[in-house]
Formats: structure tokens, C-alpha cells, sequence
């Protein structure tokens, strides 16, 4: 269990540093730093100081080293395009998004999973076709386009929700939430179903999956031998022997509901991370390009390790233990 | 056979598979009755439609498998027409199901306990505390030691043994008139088959349960059975008291299988195998299924389907082999 647990470890550590050589590879030899922190009229003097305090006259190893050293510390460096410190600007847009994934992933499990239980019990109903057929189409629409389509309907016809932005935050210590205000409850619904829709449809056709394979267990027929209502059966049998692949897979999608999120924020003017990657990009602004890769690489290998490391806690075979003979 | 009206009636019951390559027909003129108390053995090969009868009778077929004739009735009410919800109401409460594996029959993730009580409470107007005592009562009741506390625990906690007391239990708990018992003892290590079997017996014995006990081993009918059905590629072909099937079958395919146990006392047990093997489902022969295979067969065996006698006690067979003198 230790090894594995170490060995674990050092593989997360090891995609970790490739990833820092790929952000520090874009950070070195994308433009040259030192040209697109300075202007034209900066003197040969001027560079030559700044390319010292950049540390960029050192060797290559040596900059890649205090790259990753930096890196474990939260210190990207200065925003080329607004002077601020890169971690000051991640942490000020961190908590957008992260309420957008949160409310994502609870719209994902709270439509996802009835939808799933019912698509797997009355598997030949039209009302299941239908949704297995509208899962394909979930799947198969780009988020943008789903994203323009709301907007279409609730904000410009109708008037209903905000189009942008995400209405008024209260400031909790460093994070700022939109949950505790009615407007920016409203601001998070449009971006929310945007970003969960694909989630939906996972979610649903893994449950679906699941229930099906369950429903055909012998614990299943035995409780249905003796008489256990319907919806027992379903829910309180069935449906809880398919809740840890569900967690699992939640869990790691929540790496990927923050990455999606950047065209969703962008088609909202969301303000979070992924608007500021995007923003970063067309300033060619390097170090937040660089602090962003390594932010969601790093909640990818974090969340691909707890799972992995959750398995290994419930492994059957750790559980054989506690059969007792007799 | 008992002379008290029937617990279980089953009549000329015939189910199929609709399939894309057509209509197999897996059960064809079944029939039989199981008294109140008494245990029906039900024996015949593998894919014979053993399970497949216990399956119609507590009603859970599955697509494509359907009652396509004939009538179950318990207590002379008729059950196979029943709507779903009524039926739900009958299985557990009326007719209890003991299956094969108790490794897979219980749920993994919830205590024994809860399984208990949720099958109680589902069947009997208790009280979540009354429920409770009553499992703790039942496992006691099934042998299981220290039951108090293991009515906390969950299903791996357990031995095979232990978990198919538990699943005997399980299907008591509510008090079933009929019992359904497919293979109870197959999965189980031998040194504990006879404790189950007898266990079971036991219960039933007490509680004045019939029980359809499917199984293939025929040292515990002879043991535990009242009477015997002997099935053969979907249709019952002899049906007896216990001590005149296994002594001196009529059918010969079951005097053939009779002829397979190894004899008692027996050193080195010689197996007489029946030659040939049993038809699929979509290539049953006309006339008697057994033909093929029948030392005794006669062009009208390949004719003719051959009925048990009237009464429905007997071998459904043109040419029974004769009865021993002394009986
Ligand atoms: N879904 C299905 N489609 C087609 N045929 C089926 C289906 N389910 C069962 N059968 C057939 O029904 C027949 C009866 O099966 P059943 O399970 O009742 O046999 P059994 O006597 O219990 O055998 P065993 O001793 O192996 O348990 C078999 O020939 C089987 O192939
Ligand atoms: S009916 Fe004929 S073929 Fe069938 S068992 Fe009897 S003798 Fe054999
Ligand atoms: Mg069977």
C-alpha cells in the first residue's frame, strides 16, 4: 500500500514537471520577455538589467530549475499586460469559475441521475428513447453554440436571466461568491446549464449504463422475489451499487468542467480563468498563459491521484480481511 | 399425494421466447400441484425448464419470455393474470424465492439487517423497532449465532454457509406459504449442503410451507422430498411419490437418471451415463422428446406427445417400463 502510494506520488510529481517544461518552454521562447515587457525606446542598458533580473542570462537548466522552484511557490511572475502579479489575478478569478463547476456539477448529478434510473427502467419507452436520442444531440453540440442559443431565448427574447457578467459578489475574505445574492444566483443559471449539459448527458448514460448491468444482478432478483416495492428496487438497491463509479467519474470530470469552462466564460464574459486565459492569449501575455497551464494540469494529476488512491482503500481485496469462516 | 386442496395448482402452463429466429417453446403442458407443507423435488437436466417454472410461478419472467397458455393459481386464485402491483404484493408475503448463489443474492452495500427489515416492513404493518427484533429472531431462528450483533453487519461479513441462512431468512421473513427453492445447496461447499437442506426442511416442516425444491441432487430429494417431478427439454415427464420415482421409475429418462446415482454403499460408483443429450429448445423432436435417446422407443414415440395419466401421477410415456411385482 506504501509503494504504491509513493509510486503514485512520483508519477504525479513526474507529469507535474513536464508540464512545467512545456509552460516554462511557451514562457522562454515564445517572443523574447524582455521585448514584450519593454518598449520600443528602452535602451540596450535597460535590457540588459532587466534580462538579469529575469534571470535569463543564466543557463538553461538553471532557469528551468528556478522556473519549477517558483512554480511549487504560486510565483509566476509580473502580467506582462497589467504589471500585477500573476497569482494576485488567478486568485481574484479563481472563485468564478470554480462556483460555475460546482454549480455545473450539481446540475449534472441532480438531472443526470434520475434521467439515467429512468432511462435504464423503462428503457423501451418512447420518453427514454427520446432522451437517449436527445443525449446524443447533448453530446454532439458544441458548448458555444448552446451557449448563444440560451443567451438567444432567455435573455435577448425574453428577458428572463442576464446574458453576462456575474451580477453582484460578496467579498468573503479573499473570495468572492455570487451565490448570496439573487442577481448573481440569476447570473449563474444561463452559464451553469451551458457548462453541465454535457456533463448531464455523461452522467446520465453512465448511470444508465450502470443500472442496466445492476438490474440484471442476483441481489436485484432476489429483492424483487420478495416483494420490495418498485421504486426501492430502483433507488435504494439498484441505484446505490452504481454511486461509486457516478463519484468517480465526477470527480474526475471536475478537471475538465474547469478547462470547458474557458468558451463557456468567454461566451458569457464570465469573469474567471478561463476569460483570463483567453484575454492572456491575445496579449500574448506569457506568465498567466504559463501559471493557468500549470493550475489546471495540476487540479487534473491531483484529482487523477485521489481516485487512484481511493481505489486502492477499496479494493475488494483489501476488504477479504473481515470474511469470517464458519 | 395429499388429499388437502392444493397450495399451488400449475396447469398445462406453456411459456415462450419470441426471438428474431422464432418462437422457442421453453416450458410446453406443464402441470402439477404442491399441498400445503409438502416439498415437490423437482430434478432433470440442465436446461430441462426447472428454473424457468419457478420463474412463472413467482411471476418475474423476463422479455422474451412470456406466459403463453395453461394457468398458476395459489390457494385457487389465479396469479399469472395478476396486474404487476398485486403481483409484487403476493411475492415475498405468499410466495418466498431461495436461489442459487448466496455469494451474489444479497446486497453488497447494505447490513443484513437492513434487508431484513426493509422485506418485513414491506409485508407486515411493524414498527421499525418491532421489524428489528423480528430479523434479530429470524437469524436467530436460521442459526446463526450471536445474531444480535450480526444483524449489524454487512453480507462479506459472512460465510457462504452463513449468508445462505441469511437468504433462507430473508425469504421466511414475511411467512410465505410457498417456498421456491432453485439449487439452495449447489454453490455451497458440500461438508455444509446437508446443514441447508436440512435447516430448510426443518422450517418447513414447522411452519407448514410447501416448497418446490429444484435441484440435482438426488440423495436430498430422496432425503427431503414428499414427491418428485422429473422435467425433460421443457415438459414434466413423470411426477410421483419420492419412494416410487427414485425406487422404480416408469419414465425411462428416469430410470436412466436413476441409473446414474451411484448406488449406496457402493465402493466405486458406476455412473450409467444416458446416451446422447437433450434437444435444444428450437430443435425438440415431434412426438416424445426423448425419443432419440429412448432404448424403448416405437414409431408412435416419434408420433404422438405422450401425457402423464390422468390424475397427473405417473410417466408421460407410450411404453413405461413395467412396474417392479412387489409393489
Ligand atoms: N432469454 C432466453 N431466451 C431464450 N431461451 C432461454 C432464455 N432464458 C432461458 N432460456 C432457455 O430456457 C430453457 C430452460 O432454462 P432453465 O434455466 O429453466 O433450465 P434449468 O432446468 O433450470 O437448468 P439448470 O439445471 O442449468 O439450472 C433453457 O433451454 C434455456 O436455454
Ligand atoms: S414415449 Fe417412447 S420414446 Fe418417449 S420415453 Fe416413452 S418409450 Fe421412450
Ligand atoms: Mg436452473
Amino acid at each position: 500500500m506504501l509503494a504504491f502510494l509513493i509510486r503514485r506520488l512520483l508519477n504525479a510529481a513526474g507529469v507535474m514537471l513536464t508540464v512545467a517544461f512545456l509552460a516554462f518552454m511557451i514562457f522562454r521562447f515564445v517572443g523574447d520577455p524582455v521585448e514584450l515587457m519593454l518598449n520600443e525606446q528602452a535602451t540596450q542598458a535597460q535590457r540588459d538589467e532587466l534580462r538579469v533580473r529575469l534571470g535569463l542570462d543564466r543557463s538553461f537548466p538553471l532557469q528551468y530549475l528556478s522556473f519549477v522552484t517558483n512554480a511549487a511557490r504560486g510565483e509566476f511572475g509580473i502580467s506582462y499586460r497589467n504589471q500585477q502579479d500573476v497569482i494576485v489575478l488567478i486568485a481574484e478569478r479563481l472563485p468564478a469559475t470554480l462556483e460555475l463547476v460546482l454549480v455545473a456539477t450539481v446540475l449534472s448529478l441532480a438531472i443526470g441521475i434520475p434521467l439515467g434510473v429512468y432511462t435504464a427502467i423503462a428503457r423501451n419507452s418512447w420518453g427514454a428513447q427520446l432522451l437517449q436520442f436527445g443525449s446524443v444531440l447533448g453530446v454532439s453540440l458544441p458548448s458555444f453554440a448552446v451557449g448563444i442559443l440560451l443567451i438567444l431565448v432567455f435573455s435577448v427574447t425574453l428577458g428572463w436571466l442576464p446574458a453576462f457578467g456575474r451580477g453582484e459578489v460578496v467579498q468573503i475574505g479573499w473570495w468572492s461568491t455570487g451565490l448570496l445574492t439573487p442577481s448573481g444566483r440569476m447570473a449563474l443559471v444561463l452559464p451553469g446549464i451551458t457548462l453541465s449539459l454535457f456533463q448531464i448527458t455523461l452522467v446520465m448514460r453512465l448511470v444508465r449504463a450502470e443500472m442496466l448491468e445492476t438490474l440484471r444482478t442476483d441481489f436485484i432478483r432476489f429483492a424483487r422475489a420478495r416483494g420490495l416495492r418498485a421504486r426501492s428496487v430502483s433507488f435504494r438497491h439498484a441505484l446505490r451499487n452504481c454511486l461509486m463509479p457516478v463519484i468517480t467519474v465526477t470527480g474526475l470530470q471536475i478537471g475538465n468542467l474547469i478547462a470547458f469552462a474557458l468558451v463557456t466564460e468567454t461566451v458569457f464574459q464570465w469573469p474567471g480563468m478561463g476569460l483570463l486565459f483567453v484575454q492572456a492569449v491575445t496579449f500574448v501575455d506569457i506568465p498567466v498563459m504559463a501559471a493557468y497551464l500549470m493550475l489546471v494540469s495540476f487540479v487534473f494529476v491531483a484529482l487523477n491521484t485521489l481516485v487512484d488512491l481511493a481505489y486502492a482503500v477499496v479494493d475488494p481485496r483489501l476488504r477479504q480481511d473481515s470474511v469470517k469462516h464458519g | 399425494m395429499s388429499d388437502a386442496a392444493p397450495l399451488l395448482s400449475v396447469r398445462d402452463l406453456r411459456v415462450v421466447f419470441d426471438t428474431r429466429r422464432g418462437r422457442l417453446v421453453a416450458l410446453d403442458g406443464v402441470s402439477f400441484d404442491i399441498a400445503p407443507g409438502e416439498i415437490l423435488g423437482v430434478v432433470g437436466e440442465s436446461g430441462a425448464g426447472k428454473s424457468l417454472t419457478g420463474t412463472a410461478v413467482i411471476g418475474l419472467l423476463e422479455p422474451p419470455g412470456r406466459i403463453d397458455g395453461g394457468e398458476i393459481l395459489l390457494e385457487g386464485r389465479r396469479i399469472d393474470t395478476l396486474p404487476p402491483a398485486e403481483m409484487r404484493r403476493v411475492r415475498g408475503r405468499q410466495i418466498g424465492a431461495i436461489f442459487q448463489d448466496p455469494l451474489t443474492s444479497l446486497h453488497p452495500l447494505l447490513t443484513v439487517g437492513a434487508q431484513l427489515e426493509e422485506t418485513i416492513r414491506t409485508h407486515l404493518p411493524l414498527s421499525r423497532a418491532e421489524a428489528k427484533a423480528r430479523a434479530v429472531a429470524l437469524l436467530r431462528e436460521v442459526g446463526i449465532p450471536s445474531a444480535e450483533t450480526r444483524v449489524s453487519q454487512y453480507p462479506h461479513q459472512f460465510s457462504g454457509g452463513m449468508r445462505q441462512r441469511v437468504v433462507i431468512a430473508l425469504a421466511l421473513a414475511a411467512e410465505p406459504k410457498l417456498i421456491i427453492a432453485d439449487e439452495p445447496t449447489t454453490a455451497l461447499d458440500v461438508s455444509i449442503q446437508a446443514q441447508i437442506t436440512a435447516l430448510l426442511r426443518r422450517l418447513c416442516r414447522q411452519h407448514g410451507t410447501g416448497v418446490m425444491l429444484v435441484t440435482h441432487d438426488m440423495g436430498v430429494i430422496a432425503e427431503t422430498a414428499d414427491r418428485v417431478a422429473v422435467m425433460y427439454a421443457g415438459r414434466l415427464v413423470e411426477l410421483g411419490p419420492v419412494d416410487q420415482v427414485v425406487r422404480a421409475p416408469r419414465h425411462p429418462y428416469t430410470a436412466g437418471l436413476m441409473a446414474s446415482i451411484p448406488r449406496m454403499g457402493a465402493r466405486e460408483a458406476v455412473l450409467a451415463q444416458i446416451e446422447g443429450s437433450m434437444p435444444r429448445l428450437g430443435a425438440i423432436p415431434p412426438g416424445c422428446a426423448f425419443s432419440p435417446r429412448c432404448p424403448s422407443a416405437s414409431a408412435r414415440c416419434t408420433a404422438e406427445v405422450p401425457a402423464l395419466p390422468p390424475g397427473g401421477t405417473g410417466a408421460a410415456c407410450w411404453h413405461p417400463v413395467a412396474e417392479p411385482a412387489h409393489v
